[in-house]
């Protein structure tokens, strides 16, 4: 082999190297692959099952329905019907308040009964009473929501129960009041364990100097406690609005409907008169109030935080 | 993993036990796999109905006597079935049940099959169902009735006396403020308000009929229960949620009153609507045969006694020779359900020419219907 032929070929696998062709695996490289390849099969479920339907959904707001049969088209319609319709804006209006008032109820109840677990008992019994907040979520929501119906009807054991007062009876369904409820039994649990985990993470040292600089129990809550546990707080009120906003089941079977939910209008439009566009229509802007919300709450959230990074 | 094997004594490295892993996960995934079902070539036949058609009860003895399974499909409420026709790929199901308002729709939308009215026992009917409107267009038939029943009103008997319903005005009344529950599907729920109204034929109204109905309608918001679909309409009746339910008859009665609860129905005077269960086969059925054979034995004496009794809601039956049948093996549900032929009975009832056909809007679409449904229930 002549010197040219060798330096040459040294230059071809100068290049081949520098293309990758021959890349050696380091410990770092590796690491990443790895980490790939755990993290993409949730990001491809995501893509497959969130984003696509999510575009789809955008995409066929703008579709038309003809004789129950859904034709591809461009057309405003299904948005200028819904929008101007006095029917969504109730609609709107009704879920907004009792997600709202879902999340400060639900919220306000909680603090008590977290700050409790966290503080005032021994790490066994927080872990038993942690198991009982899991529990419910063994049985299906559905079947909660049923027992709630023959515990609050005009019949049911409430009413009994008030009637050996000489109370009531009192109608407790087909109203707000009833579907409040069945969102409370929906969310209370959530928002109890996540508010138990924050106040958990909260470092006790700081609570202890508190007291030695002469804070009582109430004052050392408000301005220790409630600021250091604040994301988590904030966090599981925001999951119950979530919960609360999109739920079907207690709107519907505690609430009878009346008036609808966006969920309920949603599974009208689809059941009367295939009318996919316009439920696409609802999905579409229940997504983007969701998405504000959780958002705006984010910012407050960590508004500190990112103020100090 | 040094600890385990293979069948040559060698161990095992991390990377083939993840991967013998992954394969077992896999098998056990595919073997249970809904979509291993769609390509066996079972003797299946796939039907849509309404609920409750599936029980044992009713297609056991079809299932032992063709050695196939029945699997069904349930819907609530006509839309709702268009609505699953139009999303299913062709073939999904071999037979459809509907209501006799949407089988022109089935056609026009080349959904059902033309029947040959041969193969089924239409002269053993009652001469009233043998050639039932929109069961046949241009002389083909293209659905075969089941059973039907009335439409009025369900209510309380520990609220209400039988007089107190003998008209719709029961609605408005001091009884009913806050206690009238609705089956959630505008058709029968606003057919009940447009015949209080005075009108005929229904749902073939005028613009300015139309508008009094929906204002009629609207008038009921400080009575309002709620608004449910059929399991709803039990829980309600039973539990006294609601007290009268417009849109519903029979069929809710007859099972509440087997459990106790104190429930009765009635056909006010202002007229009740009829509706009704018929089957077709689909266009594209796999199993056309098999279809087709499902059809006869339902429409048969001993398949008509079945679905007369249907445990999820009993209701009337066409045939005439079911009626025999009924009556002689089953003396009391036939008092039951008014299948007597010597007393009063449904098709006496039938032909006071009180009761009219359930249909689809005639003058106004679909879409105007629903959204006057649809406001009344966001008041």
């Amino acid at each position: 082999m002549n010197r040219t032929k060798v330096v040459n070929s040294a230059r071809l696998l100068r290049v081949i190297d520098a293309l990758g062709a021959r890349h050696e695996t380091t410990p770092r490289f590796r690491q990443s692959r790895f980490a790939l390849s755990w993290g993409a099969p949730p990001v491809l479920w995501q893509l497959a099952f969130f984003v696509g339907p999510l575009l789809l959904l955008v995409w066929i707001s703008f579709w038309s329905v003809s004789n129950f049969r859904l034709t591809p088209d461009f057309v405003f319609d299904n948005w200028v019907h819904l929008l101007s319709s006095g029917s969504f804006t109730s609609a709107y209006a009704y879920s907004f308040k009792m997600a709202l008032l879902t999340a400060i109820v639900v919220g306000a109840l909680a603090v008590p009964a977290a700050y409790t677990i966290a503080f005032r008992t021994s790490q066994r019994v927080r872990l038993t009473l942690l198991l009982i907040l899991i529990v419910p979520f063994f049985t299906s929501y559905p079947v909660r929501i049923y027992s709630w119906q023959s515990l609050l009807s005009p019949n049911g054991f409430i009413n009994s129960l008030l009637e050996v007062v000489s109370l009531g009876p009192y109608l407790f369904l087909n109203n707000w009041f009833g579907t409040l409820i069945g969102l409370m039994t929906l969310t209370m649990p959530l928002v109890v364990i996540i508010q138990t985990l924050a106040f958990s993470a909260v470092d006790r040292r700081y609570v202890e100097a508190a007291y030695n600089l002469g804070c009582g129990r109430i004052k050392t809550f408000f301005t220790v406690l409630l600021p250091l546990a604040k994301i988590g707080l904030i966090l599981s009120v925001t999951l119950a609005f979530v919960l609360a906003f999109g739920d079907f089941v207690s709107p519907t079977f505690l609430g009878g409907s009346r008036p609808p939910t966006l969920s309920i209008l949603l599974t009208d439009q689809v059941q009367s008169g295939n009318h996919w566009p316009r439920a696409s229509v609802v999905a579409v802007i229940m997504f983007v109030t969701l998405i504000t919300v959780v958002l705006s709450m984010l910012a407050l959230a960590y508004r500190n935080k990112w103020r100090n990074v | 993993m040094s600890n385990i094997v293979d069948k040559n004594g060698r161990p095992i490295s991390r990377r083939r036990f993840l991967q013998g892993m992954g394969a077992l996960a896999g098998t056990a995934v595919l073997s249970s796999s809904p979509f291993r079902s769609l390509h066996a070539n079972d003797q299946v036949l796939n039907i849509l109905t309404w609920p409750g058609h599936g029980d044992p009860f009713v297609v056991r003895e079809f299932e032992e006597q063709y050695n196939c399974t029945v699997r069904t499909r349930e819907y609530e409420g006509g839309e709702e079935m268009l609505a699953m026709v139009n999303q299913a790929p062709p073939g999904t199901y071999d037979v459809i049940m509907a209501d006799a308002e949407y089988i022109e729709m089935l056609r026009d939308g080349d959904f059902i099959q033309q029947l040959d009215p041969s193969d089924y026992p239409l002269d053993d009917f009652w001469p009233e169902f043998q050639e039932f409107e929109t069961h046949w267009v241009d002389g083909d038939l293209y659905s075969v009735m089941l059973r039907f029943g009335y439409i009025g009103m369900a209510y309380r008997t520990d609220v209400f006396d039988e007089a107190e319903v003998s008209s719709y005005s029961a609605l408005w009344s001091n009884k009913g403020e806050g206690r009238v529950g609705f089956f959630d599907w505008y058709l029968p729920s606003m057919g009940c308000v447009s015949l209080y109204e005075g009108n005929q034929r229904p749902f073939d109204i005028d613009s300015a009929a139309f508008e009094a109905v929906k204002d009629r309608l609207l008038s009921l918001e400080p009575q309002t229960a709620g608004f449910r679909g059929m399991s709803g309409v039990f829980s309600m009746l039973t539990d006294g949620t609601a007290t009268v339910i417009p849109g519903v008859g029979d069929w809710v009665a007859f099972l509440l009153q087997e459990d106790g609860v104190p429930v009765a129905s009635s056909v006010p005077e202002e007229g009740g609507l009829q509706w009704t269960e018929s089957l077709s086969i689909a266009n594209g059925a796999q199993n056309p045969d098999l279809a087709k054979s499902f059809i006869q034995y339902m429409t048969s004496p001993e398949g008509q006694v079945k679905t007369a009794r249907l445990p999820a809601y009993a209701a009337s039956i066409p045939n005439r020779k079911g009626w025999e049948l009924l009556n002689e093996e089953y003396p009391d549900a036939a008092r039951s359900l008014r299948h007597t032929f010597d007393e009063r009975n449904v098709i006496d009832e039938y032909r006071d020419g009180l009761i009219s056909l359930r249909r689809l809007p005639v003058q106004q679409n679909i879409e105007q219907w629903n959204d006057a449904w649809t406001e009344f229930k966001s008041l």
